[in-house]
């Protein structure tokens, strides 16, 4: 075996403005041209454990270190961040701000610039980084005009004008659209296998980064690693539903089949997958025996829009002849990739922008003339980042925005103030400054910031984004409560597994157009939709194949019910 | 949207000097027709502008909107001056030659009306070139022009940076007032000033605060390659200055050194034709 | 913490885009008829505050520079310049006011306004008209006058927007407290 060329050593770090150690006794040897993945819940300690990789600790973060970090053999702190960054190669997470230049081109030469390299060299490096990455059409395209997936290949360029022995990946999942992040995790593995560099990924969306093969999977809890082992041994463990980590799907339905997984099953993939005739025969029984939910009847109209079309000043037309319809009490998703016009769709019906053709008619009313702020006494949309909301200090007072902007008398606005806290979870923590909350906690309050308007409606955009699992069901499962409380809820998302788990239906928008409008699973069991429109098959629909099993669109369904009924037992 | 600064690409040998030497010449310019009140170097300069903005091959019609805007403001300014100074002319050339009197102190003299001429043949010098700075040079090559010309490689890049970022915020500040108007935040005229201030605020905090947090994960991410290690940098986007980059320098730097040497003549700034 | 001088030369980048997307497009009407208020004041005030002088001189310069490149028009610079000294003279008590550690108390609040009164009355009532007449020629009375009354519009900007933008950010720095929940 080769030398480590990034060694942690009983290391242990903390942060100077916290109270607790976020690393502890960490022992951990990445060899060249390994591949590993690290997993665990958010504030496991896992980005700082990237921090010390990259060299951001020690020397952008202060703190305090004990044990070694080395990287080819010399320690992180001898060196300086440049002399790391000539080693290990980062791709952060927020892409936006990884993207420094004002053109493609330029961001990719952005550490030649720094480099002094000069004008030739320069221009042919960046060239054959972009081909690596296969931007290279795209060389003076402003980030703006870029999609997220293509801003990330960027950033990817950008570290790999280098040649770095090690690229590091955060949460590189987070902001792409599942058909993206697939092709995503494909092209890391491409350019592992043909640059020969470690490749370390830190993501908790397993099943998605094990699309393609990984050599150890390395799961952190607390600021301990727990486990380091392959993806095989790691799968036909309980250690991953212990730790708040979500266990692909497929596996989740064989467990449920009563299947024992096992290292031999080769578990690590769909396509390796191993099932024994008994076990299938396991599965085809369980789904035989589970019986299909039954569905309510149709509940009236809530909102209906009705062949909309807008176009942006600009010129460019977002939306074409848009209708959709919207029951009292669903819960529905929308979704698409970006530029399909699902957010423009939630503009206009909201009243920020205006619909040049068709009509929107809420509870049967025709909300032509209706102004912005008169709609969203019924509408209320709540933004991705809540940091973008919130505008007060105190939580209370960010509740109570809305109600005095609107003229009522304190003796009026503190009842409803209360009983929207009371519903939201914030109770307890009334007088508290909003900053001491975590994100989680913030949208909850931009959340009741709108409930308190009390709007029949709510749309959120992205409700989920970033959060690891454990954060995503606390989120999801609050706005589940609420809709059975009789509020309707409408998420834009590209998200699946949000959709699949959560979305009764699914409304697909593609190129200003809605495609399709069906129930989640049949909309993940539908490949010329999943093609159109960005998403990506569900493994439970190969599972079912797989097995046999001849209502893939079925299985899915009867997967998500019996989930359901799990979950709320 | 990388067209804030109405950038517009086409063919034409002031689009082929190098950013630096356009930047360069903008200043040599402007200071030029800053310093002098001299009539007749005003209307060279008056003219070379429009020839120049002519060989750019820019539309009247891709500027039409900021010339608008700037006749209303050059309009606004001489009526404000003429108000506020109706014998200014008077006081600077010394002479008094009554034309006709609108009543009161606003007698409208020679001497008047010829510092307003003035005045208006220095937009007319200037205007065209700012635009021709604006619509030729690629934002992309003016960090590196300032870095050029002088100005430390980290100050120059914070003005790509101001440039790169400023769509984003522009987008943001748009969803975030959207999101807040629709809890009842409004700043029309309808509401008195303090109220309207303190509306701002509600989408400036969480637009700037936002903007705070990013700060540091840009840093981090320049630092992560090797912003700031040397005491050099080079730029992708630096072109080497040819022929037509030295001339074109030289001849700004001539009619500055016109404007500096008619002030000495002229024995002040202002060419007085009446004495 | 040690503040990286990567981390100002972006805090001046970013903080000149917020300057330049206020500046430009952020109008709310004011009374006196065509002119707008300038809430980028505001933020120069809080930024010049939390990064110090040479960010505030840099930002008011980039940003005033780049509102007057884009409308294409001439560069007025002696308001341009005014806005540096404005973020410059503002940047002066950074170290008297621990905004950065979330320190902004009533003692933070009264530096802060004294500071900025004097800053905007000593740029726009002194810098620019003084600017004006040097470089442009133009009347002393309309001058000042114009400077008078755009300096008391920004001080009562700054009063309102820049305070609260520093109440606001020393309120989200998480301290150290006793947060308990309650029932």
């Amino acid at each position: 075996m080769n030398e480590p060329i990034v060694e942690f050593k009983n290391f242990g770090f903390q942060y100077n403005a916290q109270a607790e150690p976020t690393l502890y006794d960490i022992n951990l040897k990445i060899h060249k041209g390994e591949k590993v993945l690290i997993a665990g819940p958010s504030g496991c300690g896992k980005s700082t454990l990237a921090h010390c990789i990259n060299g951001l600790i020690p020397f952008s973060f202060r703190g305090e270190s004990t044990g070694t970090v080395t990287i080819m053999g010399r320690e992180t702190k001898d060196l300086s961040l440049f002399e790391i960054s000539k080693t290990v190669g980062t791709v952060l997470q927020d892409s936006d701000s990884q993207f420094i230049g004002l053109t493609v081109a330029e961001d990719i030469a952005f550490a030649l610039e720094n480099d002094c390299v000069g004008e030739p060299e320069m221009h042919d490096r960046v060239q054959k980084a972009a081909q690596i990455v296969n931007i290279e059409s795209h060389l003076l395209h402003a980030p703006s005009e870029l999609s997220g997936g293509q801003k990330q290949r960027v950033s990817l360029a950008g570290v790999m004008v280098d040649d770095v022995d090690v690229l590091l990946f955060d949460e590189p999942l987070a902001n792409l659209d599942p058909a993206t992040g697939k092709s995503a995790i494909e092209l890391i593995d491409e350019i592992h296998k043909e640059t020969g560099a470690a490749v370390i990924i830190i993501e908790h969306r397993l099943e998605d980064v094990l699309h393609r093969d990984v050599d150890r999977i390395v799961l952190m809890k607390q600021g301990r690693i727990i486990s380091d082992t392959s993806p095989d041994v790691l799968l036909s463990s309980d250690l991953l539903l212990e730790n708040g980590i979500r266990e692909p799907l497929y596996l989740t339905a064989i467990k449920y089949a009563g299947v024992k997984v096992t290292e031999e099953m080769l578990p690590h993939s769909i396509r390796s997958l191993k099932l024994s005739d008994d076990d299938r025969g396991s599965v085809v029984s369980w789904f035989r025996s589970t019986p299909p939910r039954v569905r309510e009847e149709n509940r009236p109209y809530l909102l209906r829009a009705k062949n909309i079309t807008f176009s942006y000043s600009s010129g460019h037309r977002a939306l074409t002849d848009v209708s959709v319809d919207v029951r009292k009490g669903e819960l529905i998703a929308i979704v698409g990739t970006n530029g399909a016009g699902k957010s423009t769709f939630s503009k206009v019906v909201c009243g920020f922008e205006h619909e040049q053709e068709g009509e929107i008619e809420f509870t049967g009313c025709d909300w032509k003339n209706m102004s912005l702020k008169e709609r969203a006494d019924h509408v209320g949309y709540v933004m991705q980042n809540p940091n973008q909301m919130l505008s007060k200090p105190m939580i209370y007072d960010e509740v109570a925005l809305g109600l005095r902007t609107r003229g009522l008398s304190e003796d009026e606005i503190r009842p409803r103030v209360e009983k929207t806290l009371k519903t939201c979870g914030l109770w307890p923590f009334r007088n508290w400054p909003v900053s001491a909350l975590s994100f989680g906690q913030k949208k909850r309050v931009t959340i009741a910031s709108i409930l308190v308007l009390e709007p029949e409606m709510i749309i959120l955009d992205e409700p989920t984004a970033g959060q690891d699992y454990r954060h995503y069901t606390e989120i999801m499962e609050f706005l589940r409560d609420l809709n059975s409380e009789g509020v309707t809820v409408v998420m834009i998302t590209h998200d699946m597994h949000l959709m699949l788990e959560y979305a009764e239906r699914s409304v697909v928008f593609t190129d200003g157009a809605v495609i399709a409008d069906d129930t989640s699973a049949g909309i993940l069991t539908d490949p010329d939709i999943i093609k159109r429109a960005n998403l990506k098959e569900t493994s439970l629909y190969d599972l079912a194949v797989m097995c046999g099993i001849e209502e893939p669109r079925e299985f899915v369904q009867r997967f998500i019910d019996y989930e359901r009924e799990v979950f709320r037992s | 949207m990388r067209n804030i600064f109405n950038y517009i690409d086409r063919p034409s040998p002031v689009h082929r000097l190098t950013g630096a030497t356009k930047f360069i010449c903008l200043l040599l310019w402007s200071f030029a027709a800053m310093s002098t009140y001299d009539t007749r170097l005003l209307v060279l300069l008056t003219v070379l502008s429009f020839v120049l903005f002519y060989i750019s091959k820019i539309r009247l019609r891709d500027v039409s909107f900021l010339l608008s805007f700037m006749a209303v403001f050059m309009i606004l300014n001489n009526i404000l001056i003429f108000l506020f100074s109706p014998q200014h002319g008077v006081t600077l050339y010394g002479t008094c030659h009554e034309l006709f009197s609108l009543g009161g102190r606003y007698v409208v003299t020679k001497e008047q009306l010829f510092y307003h001429l003035n005045l208006v043949l220095k937009y007319f010098a200037t205007i065209p070139i700012v635009l021709l700075f604006v619509c030729t040079t690629n934002p992309s090559e003016f960090a590196a022009s300032l870095n050029r010309v002088g100005v430390r490689y980290t100050i120059a890049y914070s003005v790509a940076l101001a440039l790169r970022y400023i769509p984003d915020i522009q987008k943001s500040y748009h969803e975030i007032s959207q999101a807040q108007q629709a809890r009842g935040i409004e700043m029309s005229k309808k509401q008195n000033l303090v109220k309207r201030l303190k509306s701002a605020s509600t989408i400036l905090i969480p637009l700037i605060l936002s903007s705070m947090d990013r700060i540091d994960v840009i840093s981090n991410a320049m630092e992560l390659r090797g912003f700031g290690k040397g005491k050099k940098r080079t730029w992708y986007m630096a072109r080497p200055f040819k022929a037509a980059d030295i001339a074109a320098m030289a001849v700004c730097a001539l009619l500055l050194g016109a404007s500096i040497t008619l002030n000495v003549i002229n024995g002040g700034r202002f060419w007085n034709p009446f004495v | 913490m040690k503040r990286s001088p990567v981390r100002t030369i972006v805090a001046i980048g970013i903080g000149a885009a917020l300057f330049f997307v206020l500046g430009r497009f952020v109008a709310i009407p004011s009374p006196v008829p065509n002119t707008n208020i300038c809430l980028q004041y505001g933020l120069l005030g809080f930024m010049a505050v939390l990064f110090g002088p040479i960010a505030g001189l840099l930002i008011g310069l980039i940003g005033h520079f780049l509102i007057d490149l884009s409308w294409g028009g001439g560069i007025w610079w002696s308001w341009v310049i005014a806005s540096g000294i404005f973020g410059l003279l503002m940047g002066c008590i950074s170290r008297k006011i621990a905004l950065a550690d979330g320190v902004f108390g009533k003692k933070g609040i009264a530096t802060f306004n004294i500071t900025q009164i004097i800053a905007h009355l000593i740029c726009w009532v002194g810098v620019a008209p003084a600017l004006d007449i040097a470089m442009y020629a133009e009347p002393a009375n309309k001058v000042f006058v114009q400077g008078l009354v755009g300096g008391i519009a920004n001080i009562i900007t700054t009063a309102i927007v820049g305070t609260l933008l520093c109440l606001a950010y020393a309120a989200a720095k998480p301290k150290k407290g006793s947060l308990k929940e309650e029932n």
